[in-house]
Formats: C-alpha cells, sequence, structure tokens
C-alpha cells in the first residue's frame, strides 16, 4: 500500500537532485534554473501529498501559488539572462561581478 | 496493485529524468528530460487525486515555462561545453552535499509524526470532484491570494517584455507628426534659372 511517506520520499529525492545540479553546473545560468524548477516541483509533490492525506485542500491551492510563482521566476530569470548574453556574449555566471552597469 | 505499480513507474521515472535534466550534457535535451519529469509528477499526483493540479502542472510546466527554456535554449548562441569545465570538479563535493542533505531530509521525515488533532485522517471520499472543491475554494476563502497571483503574473510578464525589449536603429518607420507638420513653403521653391545657368538645389 502506497503511503504519504513513500511520497514524501520521492519530492525528498527530487528535491536532492535539484540542489546537486546547483552545485554541479554552477557557471551555467540555465540549468541552474531548470534545478530550480525541480526544487520547486519536489515542493509541489509535499504539499498535494500532504494535502491528500489529511483531506484538506488547502495544500493544493498552495501548489497553485507555487505554480505561478515558478513560472514568474522562470520568465524573469529567462529575460535577465537573454539580456545578461545579449551585453556579455556568455552566460558563464562565475564572473558576474565584473557587470558594471 | 495498479495503483503500486503506476507509483513506483512514475516515481522512477521522475526521478531517472530529474537525473538526466543535471546530467545531460546537451541543455536542449535537459529540457527535454524536464518535460519527461514534469510528465511523471503529473501522474503522481494524479494517483493522489489532485486531478487540477495535475492538469495544470501539465499546461503550465510543459505548455510554457519548457517552450521558454527550449526557446532561451536554441536562440541565444551559446558555447555549451566551455561551461561544463568545472563539472568533474565539483562532483565529489556537489554529491557530499547532496548526500548531507537526503541524510538530513531523511532523518526530519523519518522523525515527523503527525499531531493529536491529524492522526488517524485520511483521504475521505467526498462526494464532489476535486476540481469543483478546488474552484469553491479558490474563490471564496482565498480570493484575495488568487488575485495576487495574477498580479505577480502581470508584473512579471510586464517585467519581462521591459528588459528584453530594445530599439531597433535600423527601422524606417513613418513620423507621423513631422509629416503633418509638413507646410507647401517648406516643400516648394519657385525658381527662375537664366538661360545657361543650372539649378542650385
Amino acid at each position: 500500500m502506497i503511503g504519504l511517506n513513500h511520497y514524501l520520499a520521492v519530492a525528498a529525492i527530487l528535491f536532492t537532485i535539484g540542489v546537486l545540479g546547483i552545485f554541479l553546473n554552477r557557471r551555467n545560468v540555465i540549468l541552474m534554473l531548470m534545478a530550480i524548477e525541480l526544487i520547486l516541483l519536489a515542493v509541489n509533490i509535499n504539499l498535494v501529498a500532504f494535502s491528500a492525506y489529511l483531506g484538506d485542500l488547502t495544500g493544493q491551492v498552495l501548489a497553485m501559488f507555487v505554480l505561478t510563482v515558478a513560472a514568474a521566476e522562470a520568465a524573469i530569470g529567462l529575460a535577465i539572462l537573454v539580456i545578461f548574453f545579449r551585453r556579455r556574449g556568455s552566460i558563464a555566471v562565475d564572473d558576474v561581478n565584473r557587470m558594471h552597469g | 496493485m495498479i495503483a503500486t505499480i503506476a507509483f513506483y513507474l512514475f516515481a522512477t521515472l521522475t526521478i531517472a529524468s530529474a537525473i538526466a535534466v543535471i546530467f545531460a550534457r546537451n541543455p536542449v535535451h535537459s529540457v527535454l528530460w524536464l518535460i519527461l519529469a514534469f510528465f511523471n509528477a503529473a501522474g503522481l499526483m494524479l494517483l493522489m487525486g489532485a486531478e487540477f493540479i495535475a492538469m495544470l502542472l501539465v499546461i503550465v510546466y510543459v505548455g510554457a515555462v519548457a517552450v521558454l527554456f527550449l526557446f532561451v535554449v536554441m536562440m541565444l548562441d551559446i558555447d555549451f561545453a566551455s561551461l561544463r569545465s568545472g563539472f568533474t570538479k565539483n562532483l565529489p563535493f556537489g554529491i557530499l552535499i547532496a548526500l548531507v542533505l537526503m541524510a538530513e531530509i531523511l532523518i526530519a521525515v523519518s522523525a515527523w509524526k503527525a499531531g493529536p488533532a491529524m492522526s488517524g485522517r485520511h483521504i475521505s471520499a467526498t462526494a464532489q470532484p476535486n476540481i469543483v472543491a478546488f474552484g469553491q475554494l479558490l474563490y471564496s476563502r482565498y480570493l484575495l491570494p488568487f488575485e495576487i497571483a495574477g498580479l505577480i503574473l502581470l508584473v512579471a510578464m510586464i517585467g519581462a517584455i521591459v528588459l528584453t525589449h530594445r530599439k531597433r536603429g535600423d527601422l524606417r518607420t513613418p513620423n507621423a507628426s513631422r509629416q503633418i507638420r509638413r507646410r507647401p513653403g517648406d516643400a516648394i521653391k519657385l525658381a527662375q534659372p537664366g538661360v545657361g545657368e543650372g539649378m542650385k538645389l
């Protein structure tokens, strides 16, 4: 029988993979953004699992708000990435401290 | 039985494609693995009875966010091979951090226990479908957060347009006010050149 703990384990593994992705691709912003999407997906799985377990729909409403913010964040992040690329010709982020205006 | 098999199928595929996202060499492949991960996560949510969130995940993530990623990856001419230079150097440390984090989360989850008010409550067989109950909750108790979520999306849209919009210098658009301001006196000149002299322009 599949219970709450199974879903929590999947979400935990997904969260860890997301954090690992941020650590491994320290220079590639696009992959970092994708790793952030994975982390938010893990959070959503957690929210929906607890919502189903408790029989309370509030968790699913919260998951929808997380989804909204994730979409907004992806749009803004990619827009910043595009103007960064136009200015620098590269998306290596380990030397962003040289971005003067 | 079939739910158990479906859970293990979706869970394995979600985790496997998430691993492929961060280890793929080609970013386009990463985005495609991300789409697979989202589809399987939507399957997991279907198993939990959250049909609306599952469909929202497919529409928003696969339909909008993943396509946005694909556009950006394909539009920008990026040398991705050079961006992977620190990959093997970061690998041992990253895996160490990941293992520590994983152990922490597992300890926290195994120590977690539902409070007395919540323990023993399980999914009640509701008479309403998921989406009806969801909509009633969203448009009554969570109306204000719902409106604010719409505002956040509006701000994100305007912000993305303002950030990436640029004036192009090579476009020849008509200047309407200059055309209207032009009078016959500016445009026509009456001249009577003498014989053998040219017209001075």
